[in-house]
């Protein structure tokens, strides 16, 4: 079971039937794992990785440290929330170190990232401090590297 | 000749892993770049001793009985030079992988090929060696995982050899390249069969398991009678093997093993895919349980395998080996390498597919 879910992680667009053949495993059965995961959230979404550089679109990218006062009963997690549920808010997680949340957020420009930190996150009660760190440049992400990706160049035929 | 698929190499298609090559590069970044001893690093023999022993209980002195080789290709030359006299019979596998006669022939010797039928799965028969041996015999060469077949033989079979080389006196040489490439089944190394540790030249390396096919390391472990004259040759002809490969051997055996498993995963599912394809369009094909290649009949076509091999090539540019390559009983099947990419692997079979249906 856990070979599909690989595969898919791979390429999404895997049919069951290339990955009943690839596992060895019966069609029907690859169909019903597949139903039963995106049925329980296994599978989160099918969506396709664009590269935006190539394309030019000026997008901001900007990793904050969040330093936040945990709260009785809840926690991390009900300020984690607040913050998440953002829609300019990628990534977000609890993490051990030096601050708290460790949390990615997308806008159009460095005022747009600067202006959400400054008047969405940091007044937020809770918050005791944030470090904006502005992406320069994205080499890879999610295991795949995004440019310069090396080409194995092989002789065409070797016995 | 633009826009062809080929199924036609021998080698992997991932470059050598990162971490692999970071251990080299810091190694030449330390200034490693000089000879090793002739035997080859010491660190890196004392490291296979230890892999063969986790492998396969097999106990060899890295003082003595074993040689860091230019790859297995060496290691297959400097034992054929170190263990026949001229006219010394060698028995062999038909098809075999192309170097096998040569080889024997540069060392005065005669190969002898046992055919072998894909009815069989391409495994060598014990009695089909004994019917064949002679005064003359010296030794049985065997490879499996198999190039060009794919085959693996179990313990079991490989046991009746092993009595056959007792029973006989033979020495066997044992080329285990593809041995970390095997697929719902156990690799048996012929050495660590009963008693035949003695009489076995094992030959290993790293490129196909690590794809390090360029780096040319490879070793040979024996006993130390028939490791000191191969060690003399090599001494005399390549001095040793580059140390950055060795360097980056030692890396790859230390923290290789995830990566080795994930690529044998990969091919795994490709095999699947490429034996599946090749049965659905009428190029019968017996399972391979080892290596990276499929071992297809083309006799439904009629056509010769050099004839396939070029019109496939020519017609739907799928570069293909022709079975004759590799011996007589190549001929009516052509080889089809599967590590290369799942959608090159796939658009290979639709052409191939188009190719069969005009040629039936």
């Amino acid at each position: 079971m856990k070979e599909i879910f690989e595969i898919l992680e791979k390429d999404a667009r895997t049919t069951p039937e290339q990955i009943s053949t690839m596992t060895g495993t019966p069609l029907a059965e690859v169909k019903k794992a597949i139903k039963k995961a995106e049925k329980e959230g296994t599978i989160v979404k099918y969506k396709a990785m664009i590269n935006w550089q190539r394309l030019g679109e000026e997008q901001v990218q900007a990793l904050i440290e969040v330093r936040v006062q945990p709260q009785r009963e809840v926690g991390f997690d009900a300020l984690a929330e607040r913050i998440y549920r953002f829609p300019q808010v990628r990534s977000a997680y609890l993490v051990s170190g030096t601050y708290d949340l460790a949390v990615l957020v997308v806008g159009k420009t460095m005022q747009e990232v600067a202006a959400f930190v400054a008047q969405k996150l940091a007044p937020l009660e809770g918050v005791q401090g944030t470090v904006t760190h502005f992406l320069l440049k994205r080499y890879k992400e999610d295991g795949e590297i995004l440019e310069g990706k090396e080409e194995v160049g092989r002789l065409p035929l070797t016995l | 000749m633009e826009g062809v698929i080929s199924l036609g190499v021998g080698e992997p298609d991932f470059a050598t892993p990162w971490h692999i090559r970071e251990a080299a590069i810091h190694s030449l970044e330390k200034g490693y770049t000089m000879y090793t001893s002739n035997s080859g690093l010491l660190e890196l023999r004392q490291e296979l001793v230890r892999y063969l022993r986790a492998a396969y209980h097999l106990d060899y002195d890295p003082y003595g009985e074993l040689l860091i080789t230019n790859g297995v290709s060496e290691g297959l030359d400097l034992a054929m030079r170190a263990i026949l006299d001229p006219g010394d019979e060698v028995i062999l596998p038909d098809p075999c992988y192309v170097s096998y006669p040569p080889c024997v022939l540069f060392a005065g010797g005669v190969p002898v090929p046992v055919p072998t039928n894909p009815e069989n799965y391409f495994k060598l028969d014990a009695s089909d060696i004994e019917a064949r041996i002679t005064h003359q015999t010296k030794a049985i060469l065997i490879g499996y995982p198999a190039n060009p077949t794919g085959a693996v033989m179990s313990r079991e079979e490989l046991a009746q050899i092993a009595d056959v080389a007792r029973q006989h006196n033979l020495l066997v040489v044992s080329d285990e390249i593809y041995s970390r490439l095997v697929y719902d089944t156990w690799h048996t190394c012929f050495a660590s069969l009963p008693e035949m540790k003695e009489r076995t030249i094992l030959l290993g390396g790293f490129s196909k398991a690590y794809a390090m096919t360029g780096w040319r390391i490879g070793y040979a472990a024996a006993n130390a009678e028939i490791i000191a004259a191969m060690t003399k040759i090599h001494q005399y002809t390549a001095l040793c093997s580059p140390i950055m490969g060795q360097m980056a051997a030692i890396e790859a055996l230390n923290s290789g093993e995830e990566e080795v498993e994930r690529m044998v995963k990969e091919y795994d599912q490709r095999r699947r895919v490429i034996v599946n394809g090749l049965n659905e369009i009428g190029l019968a094909c017996f399972e391979p349980k080892g290596a990276f290649y499929a071992f297809p009949s083309i006799s439904i076509t009629g056509l010769s395998s050099e004839e396939f091999a070029e019109r496939l090539l020519l017609e739907e540019r799928v570069a293909a080996v022709p079975g004759s390559a590799f011996g007589q009983c190549g001929e009516g099947h052509v080889r089809c390498c599967y590590a290369t990419s799942l959608s090159d692997i796939e658009e290979a079979l639709r052409r191939m597919g188009r190719f069969v249906e005009r040629h039936k």
